[in-house]
């Protein structure tokens, strides 16, 4: 396989699931700015803190953070290359970029994700027609990923696409948590305060977890709990340690395939034995901020890492 | 049907009948509601759009991805009309890699005589660089596209022999799907011959043509401009349906004296070259320095037997405007036969009696400059006012020898679907031509293009027009 070919699955789903992830906080920000007004607009900040567009948000629109103008901004602003829509093309792009390692289907699904959204978020959406857009993103995006778990043969195009998933989607799961990280704290704990409820929640909805969580806790909100779920409990999709271990087994598929191990390994692995090695209490010892400080810088190297071992460019 | 009785229409001829190619289709087609059939054609666009079958049009980034507009009655040609038609192609065929040969070695055809020493010189598309090169196999044309237009029932002419890098074959291939795909019971009323045949014969006559430096099973890629090239969408579909990796230059180097791609475990070598990149671009160290899109040292391992290219560079020359004139020679030539396609009666202005004949002519003639394409600076007689006429007179005086001239041809009509019902409209085809070792295979049919307006004669995708299905029934 081409190393731009490689690199063109990854950064297709990673872009997907970056879209789908927007989507996600979008909609954990227009729970709170319903359900709590005065809350809403430090919620909005962290929301493009968290996607990493409050430089691009800010350098267009100054420090004015209005909900329908964050909202359109992160949905289709033609001025923020992070948003959902430009994601969506960059999907596509990638996708008609290695058009000829995907099945039918999947480029199908793509094409039709890139159609569809073209054509909803040609102009502004109203506020009530936003939850239905919001769905359709995630949708979208989960019947190309549909499409290639069905139809993709096995092999290192297929593990170069999930790698691309899981890579975006522990990033997502660790820049809300970088963002949040401070109500998740013991220290602080405000047992039961209304504030830290809708705050727990938002966490719990931007990653799409709140039913999960609560038919495991069986309802009862504790930050802790909450962090470990997101962190180390290996049952949930979109928990740091369920996607390393996916990114490990995938890089894992690839070294069979290739018969040899890279520097990539090494370093998946190095991060992998920190969810193993750790409990949340050695964690709030060694200071959660830190933690997930650390797992950014080196999931980032990971990133690069894997550029360079397979080749994406010269 | 109204009826233009001064063209041959390939569904009813000069009549009200249809023609025998067409009964049973004309029968099934009675029997069919517009209506119906009008949705069929909503239908087959929104299957071309989900596939992706879209070409780029430079400099308008709104619209950057549209459809070739495509026609859902098929143009049926009978076995009989097909098999002169493809005897015809393999004759002209055989002939141009015959020429091509012999003017890159010897120049047999201008010691003879038969073709002046200057039509080689003085041209731009004669690459000197290929000069005593022998391609593996010996083969330049792998893939020919052969533009023919037909005026009347035996009557067919061709208009160009594209032999550099001959696009549209997927439209061919997908056209045929989606018919299949809306008319199954078309196909099993009528025996029409498959053309889905053809990227797994391409990919077999490419495969037969490795270099000498292939060791086992050869290594196969099509080089593309990029994903911003108007046939992207061909590149990617031909790579993919021969299992063949699509790259571009920049995923190209030259290793150990061979032309390499970077995979995910290191540079590999190439055997088999389907370039789509122009021989401009082909190699910045040969050619154009600026390019970006080809491979810099590729003509050196070319040189050496490294690696092949299909089309070898330097094709260009013999689907040059002046050599077309030439063609019923050269065909004759090479082959010892007369050609069997027409040739469309050519006069080339820097012969003195064939310009008077031109200038006193001008208003029936198309007169076209030598080295250009794309229908600039050309004259289009019986649609020209007398000005036109006359301000062309005074450029063709000045430089004869930059013109050639040719009668305008009466294309022949095949009806489109419209809202009102069957209309005619005129028609070219491109048959689409393997050459290998092995021999020449051409596929039944290719592609057909049609003037969507009415009594327009330009059937270019670039200027509205579409294509059609074209169909070649059993024996």
């Amino acid at each position: 396989m081409l190393g731009k070919t490689a690199g063109g699955l990854f950064w297709m789903f990673r872009y997907l699931e970056r879209a789908e992830n927007t989507a996600r906080m979008i909609d954990a920000g227009l729970r709170i700015s319903l359900t709590r007004s005065s809350a809403a607009e430090s919620e909005w900040t962290s929301i493009l803190s968290s996607t990493g567009l409050r430089g691009a948000y800010e350098a267009n629109y100054g420090r004015s953070y209005d909900g329908p103008r964050i909202i359109d901004f992160l949905l289709r602003d033609p001025s923020n290359p992070g948003s959902i829509l430009a994601g969506i093309e960059a999907a596509r792009e990638n996708a008609r970029l290695v058009r000829t390692a995907l099945t039918r289907e999947v480029w199908e699904a793509v094409n039709e994700c890139y159609m569809v959204l073209k054509k909803v978020l040609a102009n502004p959406i109203e506020d009530r027609d936003l939850p239905r857009v919001l769905q359709v993103v995630r949708q979208r995006s989960a019947f190309v990923r549909g499409a290639s778990h069905g139809t993709m043969v096995r092999n290192d195009m297929y593990n170069f696409s999930r790698i691309g998933t899981f890579f975006e989607r522990a990033d997502n799961t660790a820049r809300i948590l970088d963002q949040k990280y401070y109500i998740l704290l013991p220290s602080v704990r405000l047992v039961g305060s209304a504030s830290d409820n809708v705050q727990w929640e938002t966490i719990l909805r931007a990653t799409s977890a709140t039913r999960a969580y609560q038919t495991l806790h069986e309802g009862e909100n504790d930050p802790k709990a909450i962090a470990q779920f997101l962190m180390l409990d290996g049952r949930l999709p979109r928990s740091l340690k369920f996607c390393y271990g996916k990114i490990a087994e995938n890089l894992g598929y690839i070294e069979q395939e290739y018969g040899e191990r890279s520097t990539s390994h090494a370093l998946v692995d190095s991060i992998c034995a920190r969810f193993r090695a750790h409990d949340m209490n050695a964690i709030f010892d060694y200071g959660l901020h830190e933690f997930i400080a650390d797992f950014l810088r080196d999931s980032a190297a990971l990133g690069r890492q894997i550029e360079i071992d397979y080749r994406f460019i010269e | 049907m109204a009826k233009k009785p001064d063209y041959f229409d390939e569904m009813y001829g000069r009549g009200s009948t249809p023609r025998a190619p067409f009964e049973d289709y004309a029968k099934w087609f009675d029997g069919e509601n517009n209506a119906r059939l009008l949705e069929k054609s909503a239908e087959a666009e929104a299957l071309f759009r989900l596939i992706g079958v879209t070409f780029n049009v430079y400099g308008d980034p709104d619209a950057a991805e549209r459809l070739i507009p495509f026609d859902l009655v098929p143009r049926i040609i009978a076995a009989r009309e097909w098999a002169k038609v493809s005897k015809g192609i393999e004759q002209r065929v055989r002939a141009l890699n015959a020429f091509l040969h012999d003017i890159y070695h010897r120049q047999e055809i201008v010691r003879a005589g038969r073709l002046p020493a200057e039509m080689l010189a003085r041209n731009d598309a004669f690459l000197p660089e290929m000069i005593g090169v022998t391609p593996p196999g010996d083969i330049y044309t792998h893939i020919v596209g052969t533009d023919l237009v037909r005026t009347d029932d035996n009557e067919f002419y061709v208009l160009e022999d594209n032999a550099r890098t001959p696009s549209g074959v997927s439209y061919m291939l997908e056209n045929r799907e989606t018919m299949l795909h809306m008319f199954p019971e078309l196909f099993s009323k009528i025996k029409v011959q498959p053309v889905s045949q053809y990227p797994q014969s391409l990919r077999r006559s490419l495969m037969a043509c490795a270099p000498n430096a292939c060791s086992g099973r050869p290594t196969l890629a099509v080089l593309t401009p990029g994903i911003h090239n108007s046939a992207y969408y061909e590149h990617a579909f031909l790579a993919d349906q021969m299992s063949a990796e699509l790259v571009e230059g920049h995923d190209l180097r030259v290793v150990d004296g061979r032309v390499a791609m970077r995979t995910t475990r290191g540079y590999k070598p190439i055997d088999v070259l389907y370039r789509r990149v122009d021989d401009d671009f082909l190699d910045p160290l040969t050619f154009n320095p600026d390019s970006m899109l080809g491979v810099p040292g590729i003509m050196d391992v070319y040189r050496a037997g490294g690696i092949t290219i299909a089309n070898a560079p330097g094709t260009g020359i013999a689907d040059d405007k002046a050599i077309y004139s030439y063609m019923p020679d050269i065909v004759e030539f090479y082959t010892g036969e007369k050609a069997i396609l027409n040739n469309v009666p050519t006069h080339r202005c820097s012969d003195p009696e064939a310009l008077k004949y031109v200038l006193d002519n001008l208003a029936d003639l198309v007169v076209k400059e030598v080295h250009g394409s794309g229908g600039y600076g050309m004259l289009v007689g019986p649609a020209a006012s007398k000005k036109e006429i006359a301000a062309f007179r005074i450029k063709l005086e000045a430089n004869p020898g930059n013109y050639i001239a040719q009668p305008t041809l009466a294309l022949s009509t095949v009806p489109i679907l419209t809202d009102a019902g069957l209309a005619p409209r005129h028609v070219d085809l491109r048959p689409f031509v393997l050459v290998s070792p092995q021999g020449i295979e051409i596929t039944p049919g290719g592609l057909t293009r049609v003037a969507l307006s009415e009594g327009s004669l330009v059937v270019n995708s670039s200027q509205g027009g579409g294509t059609k299905d074209t169909w070649v029934l059993e024996e």
